[in-house]
Formats: structure tokens, C-alpha cells, sequence
């Protein structure tokens, strides 16, 4: 069989059908529509069903924490009746560590239940751990691809923790330099092994986290008979907030404002092998947060279940060095170490509080497990040895690739608001660069509306600004 | 004495893609290195040297090849060195708080 590169991605549609034993086309309306809802039901395993396969591997029903103390120090700096109520769920109790055994578990089970052998993911985060981790609980075999090292063969200390931690639960690892030929690869073990594709997003995997906004609510709401104002969410691919949102108005809970947050990693290249190094954090920064909200079916499987752009009502930026301080803020006043990645919420959560009023609460929705290599001493030694400048100072100086500014005052954490309209309309005009040369139909600017969470007067005006011709106006 | 024999835990290198075999649409600094690959698993063959081409089983069985890298790979990854930059936050916020 011919495996070279171009070769490989000709046979996509037909690995990627046999590997997810999802048929996508079904559900294609035109060239930019299709039926999400029907995609996401296309899983179907009731809700009693889900929440019977996580708990049976031990994963979910994690404690709700009140950040009494880390609320109490933003209400010191907040104006008089300021500083809204932290909670943090604390994920990093999930059997892997992080919430994302949530979205392993069901794709796992899924792959088991089709008769399947063993599972693929690509991932150099934690969810490779996670999917290594449930497939020795269902006793399938896992092959879990990593970009790890530059070209020097220098790798990040937070991926070589994640190898290790595959390893750990029994999985088959490839650590592969830079270079967005990990789907090549990806196509390639699926074809030779038949194994399932536990993508990152398929229905199974945005169905698992939806336990997440689920349990959160119904837990805010047992304590204090109400749900919460926000919920604060990690934003990289977009699964953790579609699921978490899609959870929360499962749980009736329709009003809590969703927010998204990502490690402002701008300007520096995700495929360049120079750049690779020089950022302190692997995942939940801008560098995917952006793009998978602009363009969400750019992953591994032909439409992408997690679509953050359909659920997101704010996207906040913070910096690296934002983050490692709260990393040491948690530990410190609440005796809670956890990975700085997955204090990204946090970080952004500071800064909201302060906007609300005191009686009002917000959810970050997950915490990390931390150990070598995925804490801030590691990561900021890497950083210096990679020639990036480390300093206390205003976090405003901080710049992606070149300075991590800590904070030396809690006031100085301060998220950015990323707009918002740029990136609706960005996606608006990527849908219509893919599918050039094709008249949008109402029923098309129907689902960019909703997939944009936006409205078809919206789309009909962005399109005119951008000089499309739609079925309508023919 | 060979370097690694039979059964002992081992780590291959691969090249899966030369740069003349990597997609046009990459940055230069990654398009002008070749695409690689390091696994690891137990040793098949009777025994080798760093550098032969050998054949695995790794952890979940599978049969793979690639040329001998190391034998008995390490976890180096540690806790960093001591952060000047980080080691104080905790006091000075306790502080803060106490004034409340």
C-alpha cells in the first residue's frame, strides 16, 4: 500500500469512516450546513446511560470547592460591594487526573461495545492520559501519538510527563517532533490496526463532558439554591466549553453566562519548529483557542462536535505569567497544588470577580493534576533555558515567545476581551473561502447563525460586507 | 556483549517523513527538518548495538521497527530549579490578607 503523505490523506474519508464507525455523510445538509443535533444524538447512549459509564470507572462527581480565601483577597482590591464568589471544580480527583477522563469514558466504552480492539488518540496533553487510562480500565489496547521535540530533540517538560504518565497505563507512545503530520500519522495506525479513533471530537467525547455543566450546576445549586452567574471555561478545541454549556442547560441552568479563557499565545507559529519551545504552555492558549473557533471542522473527523463559537458569550486572554501566579495563589492561601494549565480559568476568574457583585458566583470549571514537568518551577526553568526573559513586573510587558512577566501585585491580573464580533466574523468569511463558488441558501445562513451564535440579520449583513451572493438575493 | 539483548526495555528512532516528503504548507524552520518519531518497547532481536535496525514488541504488543536509541530509557523530566520570581508570592498575599 502506498504511504506517502499525499496517499494517506487521499484515503481520510474511508480510514476515518471505519474508525469512528460514524457514516458523516448522513448528515451533511449542503456544502456548509449539516445536522449537528442529529450528529450529537447519533450517540446513543441515554443520559442515565452516560452517567452510569462514568461512575463506573470511577470518573466525575468531583468536589465543588468555595475559594474562600482567594475570593476574600479579590474582594480587598475590588471597589465597595465588588467580588463575586469563586468555586472551583476540582478535577484533578478524576482517575487521570483532569476532566478530561470525562471525555475518554465514553468514546472508550463506545469503541468496546462496537467490538473494536483498541483505541488512537493524538494528543501531548491530558487527554492522551486519559484515554490510556480508560482503555486499561475496559482492557482495550491504546496508542496515544504525542508532538513532543523540536528538531534538537528537546521536548517540553509538561509533554514528557504526559509520555510518561501513557506509558504508565500500560499505552504503545509515539513521540513525534513538530509538524501537523501527526493526523497523517494518526490515519496510518488507524489503517494498519483497525483500532478505534478516540478523536477529541466526536459525539461521544462532547456528550462525556456534558456531565461536567451538568454536575457543576446541579451542585451550586444544592448549596445555595440557585444556579451560577458564570461559568468559566479553559478554551482550546472547543470541546470543554461546548460540553460544559450543553451540561449546564441540560441542567436547566440557562442564564449562567459561559466565558471562555486562553493563554494569550499571539504571534507565535503552532507548526514552527523554533517557536514550539518557546512557549511555557502546550494547550488551552490562543494558539488553538482561536482558530477552532473561527474554522471548527479543521480536526481529525470530518465535522467537529465541540463548536465553542455556538456556546461562547465572552472570550477572555491571559498571560503565562497571570497564570503561574495564580498557580501559586491556589497552593498557597487554599492548599490546593494543581497543574498551571489547567489554572487558566482561574487566572481569568480573578480578574471577573472583581466585575461582579458579592453575592453573585462563578464556577471555574476545572482544576489539573500536577507532578514533574507540569508545574510552574519546571516549566519557568525550561523557559529560561529556551532564552525566554522571566521577570516580576507588570503582566502588560509580558510578550509570547520572548517575556513571562509575574505579576507582583494581585491587582495587576487583568484579562483582555478578545472581540468577539472579529471572530464571528472571521469564521463567516472562512465558511464562505471553503466553499466558494456555491450560493448560500436561508437554510445555510440559518446554520451559520446558530453556529456563530449569532442571528440570520447578522450572517445577511456580514455576507453583504463581504460581497456574497445568497440564494436570496438571486 | 551487545548493547541491549532480548527482553530488555529499549526506545527505536524512525524517520517517518524526509523533508522533501513533508507537506509544502509548512513554516521553512520545520519544512527544512524530516518529520521523526522515538517508541518504546521490549527488544526482539537476540541481541544488538546502538544504531542496528531492530525490531520491538511494544507495551501493547505490537511488532514495530526502527533503529536502536536506547536502552533502558529514563523519565527525565524533574521539578525545575527554585523560581526567585515565584517564591514569595505566597507571603506577600497572606500578608494582604491578615490587613483585611
Amino acid at each position: 500500500m502506498d504511504n506517502s503523505y499525499p496517499a494517506v490523506m487521499s484515503r481520510k474519508k474511508d480510514i476515518l469512516k471505519k474508525a469512528t464507525g460514524i457514516d458523516y455523510d448522513k448528515f451533511e445538509i449542503s456544502p456548509i450546513a449539516f445536522d449537528y443535533e442529529g450528529l450529537m444524538n447519533s450517540c446513543e447512549y441515554s443520559w442515565e446511560d452516560v452517567q452510569g459509564i462514568l461512575e463506573e470507572t470511577g470518573v466525575g462527581k468531583t468536589a465543588l470547592v468555595e475559594l474562600k480565601n482567594v475570593t476574600e483577597l479579590v474582594r480587598s482590591i475590588s471597589l465597595p460591594g465588588r467580588g463575586g464568589r469563586i468555586f472551583v471544580k476540582d478535577e484533578a480527583a478524576n482517575p487521570s487526573g483532569s476532566f478530561k477522563d470525562r471525555r475518554a469514558a465514553l468514546s472508550v466504552f463506545h469503541a468496546k461495545r462496537l467490538g473494536y480492539k483498541g483505541v488512537v488518540a493524538a494528543s501531548s496533553g491530558n487527554y492522551g492520559a486519559a484515554v490510556a487510562s480508560q482503555a486499561a480500565k475496559r482492557g482495550l489496547k491504546a496508542i496515544i501519538l504525542q508532538e513532543v521535540y523540536d528538531s534538537r530533540k528537546v521536548g517540553q517538560p509538561e509533554i514528557l510527563e504526559k509520555t510518561r504518565a501513557c506509558e504508565a497505563y500500560g499505552a504503545e507512545v509515539w513521540q513525534l517532533t513538530v509538524g501537523p503530520e501527526l493526523f497523517y500519522i494518526m490515519l496510518r495506525v488507524l489503517e494498519e490496526t483497525g483500532f478505534f479513533s478516540a478523536s477529541l471530537y466526536v459525539p461521544t467525547s462532547v456528550r462525556g463532558i456534558e456531565t461536567l455543566g451538568h454536575e457543576l450546576a446541579q451542585q451550586v445549586f444544592q448549596k445555595e439554591g440557585r444556579f451560577p452567574d458564570m461559568a468559566i471555561i479553559t478554551h482550546a478545541g472547543g470541546g470543554n466549553v461546548t460540553g460544559t454549556a450543553r451540561g449546564l442547560k441540560k441542567a436547566g441552568s440557562h442564564n449562567t453566562v459561559v466565558v471562555g479563557v486562553s493563554v494569550d499565545l499571539q504571534g507565535l507559529h503552532m507548526a514552527s519548529d523554533i517557536d514550539f519551545n518557546r512557549k511555557s504552555f502546550t494547550t488551552g492558549h490562543t494558539g488553538f483557542g482561536i482558530p477552532f473557533l473561527t474554522w471548527p471542522d479543521r480536526t481529525d473527523v470530518p465535522r467537529n462536535c465541540a463548536r465553542g463559537l455556538r456556546y461562547l458569550d465572552r472570550y477572555l486572554s491571559v498571560t503565562q505569567g497571570e497564570v503561574f501566579y495564580t498557580t501559586e495563589l491556589l497552593a498557597k492561601l487554599e492548599g490546593i497544588e494543581r497543574g498551571p494549565a489547567g489554572n487558566t480559568s482561574l487566572a481569568g476568574a480573578i480578574s471577573l470577580a472583581r466585575e461582579l457583585d458579592r453575592d453573585q458566583i462563578l464556577v471555574v470549571q476545572e482544576t489539573e493534576y500536577t507532578a514533574a514537568g507540569k508545574l510552574p518551577s519546571s516549566q519557568l526553568t525550561f523557559a529560561r533555558e529556551n532564552g525566554i526573559e522571566v521577570r516580576r513586573g507588570n503582566p502588560k510587558e509580558n510578550v509570547p515567545g520572548k517575556a513571562i512577566v509575574i505579576p507582583e501585585r494581585v491587582d495587576q491580573i487583568e484579562i483582555e476581551d478578545i472581540d468577539m464580533e472579529k471572530i464571528r466574523h472571521s469564521y463567516i468569511e472562512r465558511a464562505m473561502k471553503i466553499t466558494e463558488g456555491y450560493v448560500p441558501t436561508r437554510e445555510d445562513l440559518q446554520f451559520l447563525a446558530e453556529d456563530s451564535k449569532s442571528s440570520i440579520d447578522y450572517v445577511r449583513e456580514t455576507m453583504k460586507a463581504l460581497k456574497v451572493k445568497t440564494a436570496e438575493l438571486v | 556483549m551487545p548493547d541491549a539483548k532480548r527482553g530488555d526495555l529499549v526506545q527505536i528512532h524512525r524517520i517517518v517523513l524526509e523533508p522533501d516528503q513533508r507537506p509544502d504548507n509548512l513554516p521553512s524552520c520545520t519544512k527544512s527538518v524530516p518529520y521523526e518519531c522515538w517508541i518504546k518497547g521490549f527488544l526482539i532481536d537476540e541481541g544488538a548495538n546502538m544504531g542496528d535496525e531492530v525490531k520491538i514488541q511494544t507495551f501493547i504488543g505490537r511488532e514495530i521497527s526502527g533503529i536502536l536509541y536506547q536502552v533502558s530509557p529514563i523519565y527525565d523530566h524533574n521539578f525545575g530549579e527554585p523560581q526567585k520570581e515565584l517564591v514569595s508570592i505566597g507571603n506577600g498575599v497572606r500578608r494582604q490578607l491578615e490587613k483585611t
